[in-house]
């Protein structure tokens, strides 16, 4: 019998591999969704990359303490959201007080081993300011490319994005962004309701967005165990104040009356609902809005 | 002292023939360069992450490049024979030990300037932070974002007597100081680990297994080693006594990792610091010079 030469071995090898991949390629793409998504991480990690997610947040939160950040072997006071975090959240002088006494992690060196090396490592508690602010985004970026359910980060880099860096348009596209991964999430329709009022003066915008987030909140949370308050008071107040501005005096009433039931200040909310009333001592002639 | 020159000088022209450092280098540029050229919400200016990234490769590499070039020296000259004619020209064993590890020690002083070079050329062509602009906030000043920016509005963009003056650390010569410190002191470290994988080399048979236990332990100080005293302190005795004991014993090779100074513009440390920390790198390192030495004195060559 003739021996076939190694050429037409491999020509025939390859034709037979290129007829298998044709054939099974088609079939595969059904196996995993992995292969479908246009994301590199996802195609790498899986599902698993959600657990790095958390990590590269907590990275941001780092480099906005310029590296001074307690480790796992460090005993820290329970503090809520980080520094970071809470940027976008009003807070008073008692969150900075509890802030800093969460972050007041090092005490009194050990032993000379402890106080000897702590000339390598930094030692101070300070936070990125005049637009330094930015070092903190590629973190957040990555965070939201491995776990794009992750709220937070959306918010956090939206408002360090427009407040700080004055990177309005990028904030709203990356809320955009966190909009699509998440439809249902009034945090980021609240956060862009505030780009809009704040960053581009745009109430009627701002308007429709909060009204929006409210029905969101209503219809997610009022049936919650744990609903959260604190979102609700945040955007019946925003969405009053736009309500008042325009003219609409009994609706900002009737949210900041909303507002005011979660408030941990009732007593200033009162205070406002009663200018409001003043002011619309002869009867306001705004149209009906839907009710809550 | 020409025959520990002399066995250094093989050392490092190893180095340079092999293909470790090349493909270690060129990884660790090509994974930089990849991301530096990511751009982030199109801020140019961004540049922390790029060095924290790039000075992790560093470190990464630096080690694989010390810990494999020790690991395989003793071993080697044992396997292929040359040992027998190395020893009887004559250098004594001390000499051997010594000159070996002044070989692999230079090696990776010249590997890191080359890192460290490709560093600073990334991260100084990325632009530096603005004095003016790299104001942090004290924890003596209002703590949280919304209460520095209240404070800006009130004091004006050049940052009022809350702000700490931190300037110093941008400045270029600081900057450059920086990057000196890291390298010597990572180096001083890189000292003390290539004399612990050459202890390993004369202990353990094999030089894979040598390789592997010391990659371990290595890591095992650098990202423990300064949190075992807080976790002695939470354990019963006599857990405690033998955990506090190892803190004490072990090199504390984590001191040698200025990497977060670097990348977040803190100011230099002060000269006294670097060198009470090179003196105790020297100490360890001669004390595990000595260790081999002692091991290797009597042990038969033959394998």
């Amino acid at each position: 019998m003739r021996r076939a030469s190694p050429h037409v071995i491999l020509a025939l090898l390859l034709a037979v591999c290129f007829t298998l991949a044709t054939t099974i390629q088609p079939r595969t793409r059904a196996w995993s969704e992995r292969a479908k998504s246009g994301n590199v991480l996802k195609m790498l990690l899986g599902d698993g990359r959600r657990m790095f997610a958390n990590h590269f947040f907590e990275q941001a939160d780092i480099s906005f303490h310029s590296g001074y950040y307690p480790s796992i072997f460090d005993q820290r006071a329970p503090a809520g959201k980080s520094a970071m975090a809470s940027g976008k959240d009003e807070h008073d002088e008692h969150d900075e007080a509890a802030h800093e006494k969460a972050m007041a992690f090092l005490g009194q060196p050990r032993d000379w081993i402890e106080a000897f090396g702590r000339h390598f490592r930094i030692t101070e508690h300070t936070h990125l300011a005049h637009g330094q602010e930015r070092e903190i985004l590629p973190w957040l970026r990555l965070s939201a490319e491995l776990d794009p359910q992750r709220i937070d980060t959306y918010t956090v880099a939206a408002y360090w994005l427009r407040e700080k860096l004055g990177k309005v348009k990028e904030a709203e596209e990356f809320l955009r962004e966190g909009q699509r991964n998440n439809p249902n999430s009034y945090e980021i329709l609240f956060e862009l309701g505030r780009l809009y009022r704040e960053s581009l003066k745009d109430n009627v915008r701002a308007r429709h967005v909060w009204e929006f987030a409210l029905r969101k909140w209503n219809e997610q949370e009022s049936a919650s165990a744990k609903p959260d308050p604190f979102q609700r008071e945040q955007i019946a107040v925003s969405l009053a104040r736009v309500e008042e501005e325009a003219g609409r005096l009994e609706r900002a009433i009737e949210l900041l009356e909303l507002g005011k039931k979660t408030s941990p200040n009732p007593a200033g909310l009162q205070k406002q609902i009663d200018e409001i009333r003043l002011k619309s001592a002869p009867p306001s002639t705004a149209p009906n809005a839907p009710a809550y | 002292m020409n025959n520990v020159l002399a066995i250094s000088g093989i050392v490092i022209k190893e180095l340079y023939r092999r293909k470790d450092f090349y493909v270690l280098f060129v990884l660790t540029a090509l994974i930089t360069l990849v991301l530096g050229s990511v751009s982030f919400f199109n801020d140019a200016k961004i540049v922390r992450y790029l060095k924290e990234i790039c000075l992790l490769l560093i470190w990464v590499a630096s080690l694989v490049i010390a810990i494999s070039t020790a690991a395989r020296q003793i071993p080697v000259e044992r396997e292929n024979r040359t040992i027998f004619p190395l020893l009887a020209k004559p250098v004594t064993r001390g000499q051997f030990i010594l000159g070996k590890f002044l070989g692999c020690w230079l090696a990776c002083g010249v590997a890191l300037v080359v890192f460290y070079l490709f560093f600073g050329v990334v991260s100084e062509s990325r632009g530096r932070s603005d004095p003016a602009a790299t104001g942090l906030t004290s924890s003596a000043a209002p703590a949280g974002p919304a209460a520095s920016a209240k404070a800006d509005d009130h004091e004006g963009a050049a940052g009022g007597s809350e702000h700490h003056d931190d300037h110093a650390g941008t400045e270029p010569f600081s900057v450059l100081l920086n990057y000196v410190q890291a390298l010597a002191l990572h180096w001083l470290m890189l000292g003390v680990v290539t004399a612990i994988v050459l202890l390993g080399s004369v202990v353990f048979s094999a030089p894979s297994s040598n390789v592997t236990i010391s990659f371990i332990g290595i890591l095992g100080i650098l990202l423990l080693g300064e949190h075992l005293n807080k976790v002695a302190l939470r354990q019963q005795q006599p857990a405690q006594a033998i955990l506090y004991t190892t803190y004490f014993l072990l090199p504390h090779l984590e001191w040698f990792d200025i990497r977060d100074r670097v990348i977040y513009d803190q100011p230099p440390i002060a000269f006294v610091d670097c060198s009470l920390a090179a003196l105790y790198a020297i100490a360890y390192t001669g004390l595990l010079l000595f260790l081999t030495w002692f091991v290797f004195r009597r042990k038969t060559l033959t394998l």
